[in-house]
């Protein structure tokens, strides 16, 4: 069975309430003492050997976010974090010492195997096939394509697969404390370049505890092999995920990373701040995707995932182009705005994004694209839905520097409402500092109507596979833009967390 | 064989069918005529099952099925079919694509087997053919732009490939012109079997001079007002509606 059914298959075999991820691994684990202080600082940084540099980086951001308040300008309600009451590092004990796949402890490898990722590299070969009915073509596309992952567990990277093969194109794809270890002067260069520890209270309360995540380095030139993924999931109670993302294309190079995300159902809420850094040199291209789906909370909006992420990606190069691309299903609240600083004259910024909101959830997500240098370009397509008694807010800021003369941007932003308990808000900041920058925007907010669904109905679909059609028509824009591997998991994905939504 | 008996529906609380009854055997064409606001557009709807429409008394039956208590798409896998007089567009879904997930949904619910991309595709492209459908309309996002022609047509085309067993045809012939209309209505003649029923509602006379009824319904204030051949149709043209409670044709 092709990977991508097979993962959907695996999805809908998981029948745990509405929430198909719902599971939990029996594991032992490491944990760090329950709270925050200068103590458990030291105490993630010892546990990963790291060198004092780190440590007293980690040092200072925590020193920092004590002077700081949590943001409260979103629109979301929750109450209020106790920062003392979680866990801020957690690693299942076995994958302690050497990392090879034949270390690791197999019931982890079953718990990826059961999300639909399966880490052996035989395993990896995934035969696509596009439904290429639209296309009105026979000849249906078919290849087989490589998916390299990096797997988080918790706090820390189990895994990471086709090292190798990697390797042999001069690509550098690790765990965030291996490439401390053995690239420290990457590291160390660029980490906290594009997200400083000053940054928000989130991004710096991430410097000073991150435990794991993905580092990416491709070398100038370099056409990277294959497609990167990171699994993020959390498994421990109480715990935070912390982790950290850098990737760094040099001149010319080009890399396409995907995220994906899952945690298990618990009553509480969990917490998940990350950071994702994204540096691209001249001319080159950088295209990051996400399917974050984190456990969404229970019908009656218990538990769940809180996310708030910060990530951003710095065209530092002449002509360099990042392109951030979102499936936004999970989480109890979802606070996130992938960023593009546009510095490197005639770069380009893109953002492509589908956020989805059902039960209780609440979402307030967009982006940000800071004009700096010139004749720079964004593009923004957000398109938001927004289901039960949810909260659907799209957030952008597009500006244009005095220096950045001849900016454009195109902005999109469509919500579609699913019922008439469930909102939609479009929040958009527009500053234009120079007189040669054209900025457009453009906003829907439309419903599913009543006789849209009914001439589907009447044509033998259910009711859930006539909203999921009409809602993956209505992003479908966005959905172009996802790696192939994915398009048709998230039309599946689309279908499943509207369930429910309609009758 | 469809039996409506003594059929009452309010619309908004007002009362638009009022006593109906109408026999359609298997394999018969019957017209439905009569003045506009006379319930004709009210019964497709109520037969496809839109909701909305609250039927107060009577019953309608279909090959010994209590329709009215199935849901729409349960009428759809039963064998019913609506021509819709005004067909929905759906932003950004390919008509092909969405031909292909009513297909299979009807398939899968009847325990057919569902098919196979270049089998479905095989398929309707001899269909759209018989149609003078071009294929790169089956590309396009379902009705959206499309012609008053091309969105008739495709109705026609969802009719062929549904297989259904009762089809209802509302005003098809509506905003067509005359080529059209035949075109069309070849394709609804095609379609002619001895298993399938059809109630071909339609405000003029033009229609059935390509789609010869079996029988002629005139519908007047929510009731069958008269029946009769399709000699009842030609009539009609001649004398218009007025003896129904309309204003002349």
């Amino acid at each position: 069975m092709p990977a991508v059914q097979e993962t959907v298959a695996r999805v809908r075999e998981i029948d745990v309430d509405k929430y198909k991820y719902g599971f939990t691994t029996k594991i032992e684990s490491v944990r760090a003492p329950k709270g925050l202080s200068e103590e458990v600082v030291r105490f993630i940084s010892a546990k990963k050997g790291e060198p004092d540099w780190l440590l007293n980086w980690r040092l200072e951001a925590y020193r920092r976010w004590l002077t700081m308040t949590e943001p409260t300008w979103a629109n979301v309600r929750h109450p209020k974090i106790d920062f003392q009451d979680l866990y801020y590092y957690s690693a299942p004990k076995s994958t302690e010492g050497p990392k090879s796949l034949a270390d690791v402890d197999p019931e982890l490898l079953r718990t990826y195997e059961k999300l639909g990722i399966p880490l052996r590299e035989q395993k990896m070969l995934a035969r696509v096939q596009d439904s290429s009915e639209d296309d009105g073509d026979e000849e249906a596309r078919t290849g087989d394509r490589r998916v390299a992952v990096d797997a988080v567990f918790d706090s820390v990277s189990v895994v990471t697969t086709f090292k190798d093969e990697l390797a042999k194109a001069g690509v550098i794809f690790s765990s965030m404390s291996e490439a401390v270890r053995e690239h420290p002067e990457l590291v160390r260069k660029y980490l906290g370049s594009v997200v400083p520890i000053t940054d928000n209270f989130f991004a710096t309360l991430n410097s000073a505890v991150f435990s794991d995540g993905s580092f990416v380095y491709v070398p100038p030139g370099v056409r990277c092999p294959m497609e990167l993924s990171t699994y993020f999931r959390i498994n421990a109670e109480q715990t935070g995920q912390f982790e950290r993302t850098l990737i760094i294309a040099d001149k010319g190079a080009y890399v396409s990373y995907l995220e994906g995300c899952t945690a298990p159902m618990r009553d509480e809420n969990q917490l998940h701040a990350a950071v994702v850094e994204l540096v691209a040199l001249d001319d080159a291209e950088i295209k990051y995707s996400t399917v974050q789906n984190w456990y969404p909370g229970d019908k009656e909006g218990k538990g769940g995932i809180y996310n708030f992420v910060t990530k951003r990606g710095d065209c530092r190069g002449a002509r360099s182009k990042i392109s951030w691309t979102q499936v936004e299903t999970g989480s109890a609240i979802t606070w996130k705005y992938p960023s593009c600083i546009l510095r490197g004259d005639g770069s380009r910024g893109e953002f492509y994004s589908i956020a989805i909101s059902n039960g209780y959830q609440q979402v307030d997500s967009g982006t940000k694209m800071i004009h700096l240098g010139r004749d720079t370009s964004s593009r923004i397509i957000s398109k938001g839905i927004a289901a039960g008694h949810s909260n659907n807010t799209y957030r952008g800021l597009v500006s244009a520097h005095r220096r950045a003369s001849n900016a454009r941007n195109f902005t999109n932003c469509d919500s579609l409402l699913i019922g008439d308990k469930c909102g939609a808000h479009t929040v958009p900041y527009i500053e234009a500092k120079n007189a040669s920058a054209v900025f457009e925007h453009e906003a829907t907010t439309s419903k599913i109507s009543d006789d849209q669904l009914f001439y589907c109905l009447s044509r033998g679909l259910s009711a859930e596979e006539a909203v999921a059609l009409i809602v993956n028509g209505f992003v479908r824009d966005v959905l172009q833009h996802l790696p192939m591997e994915f398009m048709a998991e998230t039309q599946k994905l689309i279908g499943i967390s509207l369930e429910g939504s309609v009758g | 064989m469809l039996k409506i008996n003594n059929l009452h529906v309010n619309v908004d609380g007002r009362e638009i069918l009022k006593g109906l009854d109408l026999t359609l055997p298997a394999g018969e064409v019957h017209a439905i005529m009569g003045p506009n606001g006379s319930g004709k557009s009210t019964l497709a709807y109520v037969l496809a099952g839109k909701g909305g429409y609250e039927v107060t008394a009577g019953s309608v039956t279909w090959k010994d099925q209590d329709l009215l208590a199935m849901g729409p798409s349960a009428r759809a896998v039963a064998g019913v079919f609506l021509a819709f007089q005004y067909p929905m567009e759906i932003p950004g879904v390919a008509t092909m694509t969405f031909l292909r997930t009513a297909v299979n949904a009807v398939r899968k619910a009847r325990g057919q087997a569902e098919l196979s991309t270049p089998d479905f595709l095989r398929l309707v492209r001899e269909k759209a053919k018989g149609l003078k459908i071009d294929p790169a309309m089956l590309k396009r996002p379902l009705n959206m732009g499309f012609s008053g022609g091309e969105k008739k047509r495709n109705e026609i085309l969802q009719m062929a490939l549904l297989e259904p067993s009762l089809c209802v045809l509302d005003e098809t012939d509506s905003g067509l012109d005359i080529d059209a209309v035949r075109i069309v209505a070849e394709g609804v003649n095609a379609l002619r079997s001895k298993e399938r029923s059809m109630l071909v509602i339609t405000h003029y006379q033009r229609l059935l001079d390509y789609i010869v009824p079996d029988r002629v319904h005139v519908l007047s204030d929510g009731r069958v007002a008269r029946s009769g051949g399709p000699e009842l149709a030609l009539e009609l043209e001649q004398s218009g509606y007025a003896e129904f409670g309309g204003e002349a044709a």
